[in-house]
């Protein structure tokens, strides 16, 4: 029998995870742990989650995690980064948190370049309360709330949230935004988001495209569709600001 | 590093002031806070004064962010602190609420100011049951009403070590004119009083290897199963009665045999206790009887007063309309003694008010 391998950082106890199948928060959370492995900061490391989905991560590492409110996970981490700056820290959202009900502590982290680590991952509607319209909910899309389609004229349009921030940032801090079609890529941008934290560098960011099927409504091929066909390119995937690379790749 | 506190000294400070000193002298490493008055002046001393003590301060975007970002600094092993008022109180409902549920020694300073909504700037004993039993919660918190500036400086110092050593969030509640008024106080060195300082200690981020030393630490606050968060209530309200009554505070004299009880709190206690004094040298007998701690309340110590003294009237005073009253009801029910009470929302409490009242019910 062939076992897949795993994370270091994984705590086996809580595994198989509790996401649905299908969903992308369990290679995004594979990509992290693998990161976390490559860098050795384990030990060091805390990982804090946010209500929603991402909160289904609270005990995903074998990392001291933390988890607080809707949109809070921002000043959490926060306040243990300026409480013990050698820890590594590290917050875990979603559209919802971030752009949304935690926007405010987002956007001010982000000016005043905070150094922490944020991962948010997009997939275009509140997961864990049964599929509502996001800050990120393309135009059209359907949802709970936005039953006929997402109609920008009353609802306004997607949040680009690593647009803005990339805005709002002054340099050293790094900005991207990944998808889980593109594992190395991924995978790299965090390695960059969190090495960008290791050396002090500034704010790092990274926003996740991923999927979800329960909510979606959608068969494997029809998510993927959905992925790569609507949502990459509503919302380009590459690293917007970057210390360690001029303009960041594309 | 510095001393805070050289040798024991007279001071003439606002109440603000004095909150920065003595949550320096207690060892406060970093405050997080927002703008509102009337508790500014908290951040315009501590930010003059903590640079030169190697002390902390980040100005956040809003109350929830400073009490999110406390709860993350005390998580991670340091003790972190706030102020705020009105509002800002509100807001901080929030993080109050999971600094209960996580039993996180959060400390906050509320300095009240008169309400509903933006209310005025200046003073009230308004946040009474917001911040006693404020949050989707059953009120797991330590709460101080101070008096007179040298409260302010005991307790603040009381307060930071009662948050570490019990880890229930704990409050210092005075209002704008504990906040803007000046007046002398003894200033000291907590290790010279003999008052020991308690360590501060992490929570997140702990030494040692993960698998090798040590299991990782998995700290949340929301659950799957009824049960679990039933059990959750259920030790947090065990834990919190036991140690209730080490943690109770009140003040109370001339009730032996007082007809009527004088019932305040806070600064109004100051009037209450000239107004008895007064009462007294005109042959009223009247009792003074003060909680110093609103949570837990001095409920056996307020019922033995009553039973004691076989007083007829309990006179509550307070600047707030019923907020004190309510509280005190909840803790004294079944209680026969008759009440009467002055509500003077928002306004301040003068020895004459309560002179007055009482020769009206007696």
């Amino acid at each position: 029998m062939i076992t897949p391998a795993v994370p270091k950082s994984w705590y086996l106890p809580s595994k198989p995870h509790k996401f649905c199948p299908g969903c992308g928060h369990g290679i995004v959370l594979k990509a992290l742990g693998e990161v976390i492995d490559e860098l050795e900061i384990q030990d060091q490391t805390i990982f804090g989650c946010d209500i929603g989905c991402s909160l289904l991560s609270w005990n995903f590492f074998a990392c001291d995690s933390t988890q607080t409110h809707h949109g809070r996970t921002t000043p959490v981490m926060v306040g243990i980064k300026r409480a013990r700056p050698e820890l590594i820290s590290i917050g875990y959202m979603g559209d919802g948190g971030g752009y949304s009900i935690g926007s405010q502590h987002l956007l001010n982290a982000a000016v005043r370049n905070e150094r922490v680590t944020l991962i948010l991952v997009n997939n275009t509607n509140y997961g864990m309360t049964g599929g509502q319209m996001a800050p990120t909910t393309l135009p059209g899309q359907k949802t709970e709330t936005t039953p006929y389609g997402r109609d920008p004229e009353i609802t306004g349009y997607p949040t680009k949230g690593p647009e803005f921030i990339a805005q709002v940032t002054p340099d050293g801090a790094y900005v991207a935004r990944a998808t889980v079609s593109k594992y190395k890529q991924l995978k790299r941008f965090l390695r960059n988001a969190l090495r960008n934290q290791i050396e002090g560098n500034g704010f790092s960011f990274v926003e996740v495209l991923s999927t979800c099927p329960t909510n979606w409504r959608t068969n494997a091929q029809q998510t993927w569709h959905f992925l790569e066909d609507e949502m990459e390119p509503y919302f380009p995937v590459g690293e917007l600001k970057s210390p360690f690379s001029k303009g960041g790749e594309k | 590093m510095l001393k805070v506190v050289d040798e024991t000294k007279k001071a003439f400070l606002t109440g603000n002031e004095t909150i920065a000193w003595a949550a320096l002298a207690a060892g406060a490493d970093i405050m997080f806070g927002y703008p509102i008055t009337p508790q500014n002046e908290v951040m315009h001393y501590w930010t003059r004064l903590a640079p030169k003590y190697g002390r902390g301060f980040l100005q956040t975007e809003d109350e929830i962010s400073a009490g999110f970002t406390v709860c993350g600094a005390v998580q991670a092993g340091k003790k972190a602190f706030t102020a705020t008022a009105g509002p800002g109180n509100v807001l901080m409902q929030e993080p109050f609420g999971m600094a209960e549920a996580m039993r996180l020694p959060l400390f906050a300073i509320i300095q009240q100011r008169g309400g509903p909504s933006s209310g005025t700037v200046i003073y009230s004993q308004q946040e009474v049951t917001l911040t006693t039993f404020g949050g989707n919660g059953e009120g797991y918190r330590v709460v101080y009403s101070s008096a007179t500036h040298q409260e302010i400086y005991d307790y603040t110092i009381k307060g930071f070590n009662v948050a570490w050593k019990y880890r229930w969030p704990t409050f210092l509640l005075g209002d704008g004119y504990q906040a803007k008024m000046r007046e002398p106080l003894e200033m000291y060195n907590p290790e010279e009083k003999g008052i020991e300082l308690e360590p501060a200690y992490p929570l997140l981020g702990l030494p040692g290897k993960i698998g090798e030393d040590r299991e990782p630490q998995h700290l949340c606050n929301i659950y799957s199963l009824e049960e679990e968060l039933y059990d959750v209530v259920m030790n947090l309200s065990a834990d919190y009665e036991r140690v209730a009554p080490e943690l109770i505070e009140w003040q109370e004299h001339s009730c032996e045999d007082a007809d009527i009880i004088i019932l305040t709190h806070g600064v109004v206690s100051r009037a209450a206790d000239d107004a008895v004094k007064a009462l007294r040298a005109q042959g009223i007998k009247a009792g003074y009887f003060r909680p110093i701690t609103l949570r837990p309340y001095p409920t056996q110590q307020l019922r033995e007063a009553i039973a004691k003294s076989g007083a007829k009237k309990l006179l509550i005073a307070e600047s707030s309309y019923g907020q004190f009253e309510r509280l005190t009801k909840q803790e004294i029910y079944g209680e026969t003694i008759k009440i009467e009470h002055l509500y003077m929302p928002g306004v301040g409490i003068i020895d004459h008010d309560i002179i007055n009242k009482v020769k009206s019910v007696l």
